[in-house]
């Protein structure tokens, strides 16, 4: 993906943005804390830097200084920004002006906070013009119209009319990169642009900067948790950690020859999509990234180092440079290289089996038939006789056998969440069955008996809200072993420490607060919750897609330990097809309520696919520059479920449609049969098996050797 | 147990000097404290009986005898006044408590299970909250007459709604969060969940709501008293003072003036107490 461009590099050319040895600082409660130090780095004409790091190293305390956004308590120690050869700091508001004028831009995370939602789009975008240019209203607007069909906006003359939240987040959020690109800016700060999004949208987004950049030969600078993303759009990437850079070189060299512990782990602690449960085991780096005010006094991340020697804790290393273009702050850079190809190698190769694969057939433990959960919603006018229903889930069958582990991936609303409510009894059930361990559970919560809720127990998506800020680690911990009897009274906290320690937590932990906790030890406090009172099935809703990649591997890690000890069987939601298909054994592909593919994780990822699996698989950003990835786009958003599509609800998007004869017309009107391809793998689609079977892999499966 | 007490005493000390560091939340907490202080010792404070009765001094100014002056029946204003604490910071915070209780009790309620209960909950509350409270406070008190017991009742019945409103509003935010659906999926009664899940979580907006609301019961017992519909005389009452005080202006100025800065200051005190802990608890979260 990183081509050389003409002009990159060359020593002549005025980088558009030069940062030397910039250094920041906030004004806190507990005096001046730097945030960034000693950062340096240069982003040439149409050139992509992409910075990665975990969350708290600084990456968008950088961007905010370059834009002079650091409100009121923060500032720029040292250092110097040159924007085209001129320094930014120190100049007053009105010289930034005067330098910056409108040539640098920024897109946020999220479309919906730069966007004003009481202004429809046509009149924010050339009110950008209007009043920097000083263009004729018809004149802007016209211009807006063409800025997004470049974006690849549908119908751009028709969203000029509308209000943002008329649009879908990936829409909203094209808009608000056009906005930055009306002024033609020379450099363009993004800040995860692309993480609120669901992967299709995003992987269209990506290619969406790759293709401007090219065509606009702006400067960019990238900001990411996510290496995938970042292999996918830069063509050189900066690692930040703890308000430092730790290692910068071409994004190729860097994913090719990381060679700085941190950028190791990050590439050890994340699956691969190739990855298989039976063969691998993810390498999460321990500890966690250091508040600012209370930084190891020799190299940041020692504390965290498996390469770690005395001196290490001693003093800083200096960023050195190790081949031309590729700086890394390690003393041991040329050991952590070599060492690390190993590692990387050893990670990709196939070879002994950590986790026991169960193959052979067990009982089934839960059993859903036909389920159907509808809603009805707030008629449109107020005397109107049909309420309009929304149906989340409509008609899905699946059996779970006992100790397995059963992934749901589809994109958000295609009812993953909605199953799996229903399942634990907090959605009421409008059709068909549900069975499990052969009692009915069809009916909600509150008409089961005890024994069964104890049995059937739920791990959450987001680590802020799911402990009770009011109370204790070791209240909410014990409160299932009281309410379940798991375990007499007397014996109640020593089974919450034992719980505490099986979640690599110690004792201490027993009496501290959530709000004391990381977002990792949440979950895992979660977690163990979830699992006091010895459920036979634990649903897991996005347990770790909120967290940082290397407290992500932790605590993946820790939900197969558990399983592995306890025999739990899961059903384990994610939209991440790479943590998936490393943690699950069967994988359900939803779209808009309905199952499309089901079957064995290593069927699912390869030949044949549903066209909607082979899209989202395509979709997946591969931490790997040199990954070849088929592209397969899907047009638009997940149609609404008020009024799902007829026949197949895949058609309005499906790219394989042509396959059929007559363009597909029957997609329109029948909905598609099951079609078997084994006894486990099943294809809900109108194209003839043997056609699917003869698709390409996504993702090639080439194993990379050791040498 | 000795280290759990003292770290139990270590939290408090660190909670106090957290809203120590808001000058506001300061100054209020003395001023409050210093008329906490006057009613648990006013028999100690006072140099005189509250109701005894002087009648070679009516309507008198400031003297060495009497600091404050007397009123029209030969009563030591100071002494007055500094009794007249005791009533007013017993009936403010229990009559606020029970609206706070009514109240909580009715939002959360409302909020937790929505739908035709919240409806009919919220509808009755906007009734009664339509009624200017001057109006409603002298219907009540008309209909059931003055006492010190039917003051609290009346501020309870007007009080609660507001904060039944507040309580509602936490809870429709805290009943998405995903402990709840946890305890939901634990199978717990709806009554734990109201009161150990949620309600703790609505604690902070709460109390500085009660704590805003001890003022306004202080101003609405005064005002009461000032309408001749508080306490039965002669019970020294701030309010029920001001009122008699009036009547005689002309000749004796400052008997206005003594209560109605009593009521000021405790009023302000509270206020400013309120701000100042609402202030650092939001910098806090």
């Amino acid at each position: 993906m990183a081509t050389e461009r003409p002009g990159v590099g060359s020593p002549r050319e005025v980088p558009i943005l030069r940062v030397e040895n910039l250094a920041i600082s906030y004004e806190t409660r507990y005096g001046e804390v730097t945030a960034v130090r000693d950062v340096s780095f240069e982003i040439g004409r149409g050139e992509t830097l992409g910075i990665v790091g975990e969350s708290g190293c600084g990456k968008s305390t950088v961007a905010f200084g370059i834009v002079n956004f650091l409100g009121r308590n923060g500032r720029i120690v040292s250092g110097r920004i040159l924007f085209q050869g001129q320094d930014l700091v120190g100049r007053s508001e009105r010289e930034l002006r005067r330098l910056r004028g409108d040539r640098i831009a920024m897109v946020y995370q999220d479309p919906m906070q730069a966007l004003n939602p009481s202004l429809r789009i046509g009149d924010q975008m050339a009110e950008v013009l209007i009043v920097h240019r000083r263009m004729k209203k018809d004149e802007a607007e016209e211009r807006c119209i063409r800025m997004l069909e470049r974006v690849y906006m549908p119908d751009p003359a028709n969203v000029m009319r509308r209000y943002p939240h008329q649009l879908s987040g990936g829409q909203q959020q094209r808009v608000v990169i056009a906005m930055a690109l009306l002024n033609d800016p020379a450099l363009l700060i993004m800040d995860e642009p692309s993480t609120a999004l669901d992967v299709t949208v995003e992987a269209a987004v990506l290619d969406l900067i790759n293709d401007l950049q090219e065509e606009f030969d702006t400067a960019i600078m990238y900001i990411s948790h996510n290496l995938g993303v970042i292999a996918r759009v830069s063509d050189k990437v900066a690692v930040m950690y703890a308000g430092e850079v730790v290692e910068r070189a071409a994004a190729e060299e860097i994913f090719l020859h990381p060679s700085h512990p941190y950028t190791l782990g990050l590439m050890r602690c994340v699956p691969r999509l190739g990855m298989e449960k039976a063969s691998s085991y993810l390498h999460p780096i321990r500890g966690r990234v250091p508040p600012p005010n209370r930084l190891p006094p020799g190299c940041v991340f020692e504390p965290r180092c498996d390469f770690a020697r005395p001196e290490c804790a001693e003093r800083r290393p200096p960023l050195k440079r190790l081949t031309d273009g590729h700086w890394v702050r390690c003393f041991f850079a040329d050991e952590v290289a070599s060492k690390g190809q190993e590692a990387l190698a050893a990670r990709w190769r196939k070879e002994a089996t950590v986790h026991e694969p169960q193959r052979e057939p067990t009982e089934t433990i839960l059993t859903v038939q036909d389920a159907r959960v509808y809603y009805s919603v707030p008629a449109r006018r107020l005397f109107s006789r049909e309420k309009p229903v929304v149906k989340a889930v409509d008609g899905v069958s699946f059996h779970v056998p006992k100790q397995r582990t059963l992934g749901i991936v589809g994109e958000s609303g295609c009812g993953k969440s909605t199953l799996v409510r229903a399942i634990i009894g907090l959605e009421k059930l409008s059709g068909g069955g549900m069975e499990f361990m052969g009692f009915d559970i069809s009916v909600p919560v509150s008409k089961r008996d005890l024994d069964l809720i104890r049995n059937i127990q739920m791990v959450f998506q987001n680590p802020d809200a799911t402990l009770n800020p009011s109370f204790t680690v070791g209240f909410q911990i014990a409160r299932p072993l009281r309410r379940f009897r798991a375990v007499p009274k007397d014996r109640v906290k020593d089974e919450v420490i034992r719980l505490l320690n099986l979640m690599k937590l110690d004792a201490s932990y027993y009496d501290r607060l959530p709000r004391q906790l990381s977002g990792g030890e949440k979950q895992r406090v979660a977690i163990a919750r979830a699992i006091a009172a010895r459920p036979e099935l634990v649903l897991c809703d996005e347990p770790v897609s909120a967290l940082d990649v290397s407290v992500q591997a932790a605590v993946l890690n820790l939900l197969l330990e558990v399983q592995r000890e306890l025999g739990t069987t899961m059903l384990f939601i994610a939209h991440d097809l790479s943590v998936v298909r490393f943690f699950c054994d069967d994988i359900a592909v939803m779209y808009l309520g309905q199952i499309v593919e089901i079957g064995p994780a290593e069927a699912i990822y390869a030949p044949p696919y549903h066209p909607y699996t082979e899209a989202l698989l395509s979709a997946v950003p591969i931490p790997d520059p040199t990954a070849e990835q088929r592209q397969i786009r899907l047009s638009g958003s997940v149609p609404s479920a008020l009024n799902p599509p007829s026949g197949c609800r895949f058609h309005t998007r499906c790219p394989r449609r042509e396959w059929l004869p007559d363009g597909g017309r029957i997609c329109e009107v029948e909905p598609p049969p099951w079609q078997a391809d084994t006894e486990e793998h099943r294809i809900l689609c109108h194209i003839p098996l043997e056609q699917l079977r003869r698709m390409e892999a996504v993702v090639s499966e080439e194993v990379r050797d050791a040498g | 147990m000795e280290t759990e007490k003292k770290s139990r005493l270590r939290k408090f000390w660190e909670s106090i000097s957290i809203v120590l560091r808001s000058p506001t939340a300061a100054v209020g907490l003395a001023i409050v404290l210093f008329w906490v202080f006057v009613a648990i010792f006013a028999p100690l404070l006072a140099p005189h009986d509250p109701l005894a009765q002087d009648a070679s001094a009516i309507n008198q100014g400031p003297s060495p005898t009497y600091p404050l002056g007397t009123d029209n029946l030969g009563r030591d204003i100071l002494s007055r006044l500094i009794y007249g604490s005791r009533v007013i910071l017993i009936l403010a915070p229990v009559s606020v408590l029970a609206s706070v209780i009514v109240g909580t009790v009715l939002g959360l309620v409302g909020g937790y299970f929505g739908g035709i209960v919240d409806e009919i909950v919220m509808r009755i509350l906007d009734a009664v909250m339509a009624f200017p409270t001057i109006l409603l406070y002298l219907i009540i008190i008309a209909a059931i007459g003055p006492s010190p017991l039917n003051v609290v009742l009346a501020i309870t019945f007007v009080g609660a709604p507001g904060i039944a409103r507040l309580v509602r509003g936490l809870t429709l935010d805290i009943r998405t969060r995903d402990y709840i659906r946890a305890a939901e999926a634990r199978g717990e009664s709806a009554l734990y969940i109201m009161f150990v899940e949620i309600l703790p979580n609505a604690r902070g907006p709460l109390i500085i709501d009660a704590l805003l609301r001890v003022g306004y019961a202080i101003f609405a017992i005064g005002t009461l008293g000032f309408l001749g519909l508080g306490l039965p005389p002669p019970t020294p009452d701030w309010g029920g003072m001001i009122s008699e005080a009036r009547k005689y202006i002309w000749t004796n100025p400052l008997g206005v003036l003594w209560p109605a800065l009593a009521i000021a200051s405790l009023v302000v005190g509270l206020n400013l107490f309120a701000d100042g802990l609402r202030e650092e608890t939001m910098r806090y979260q």
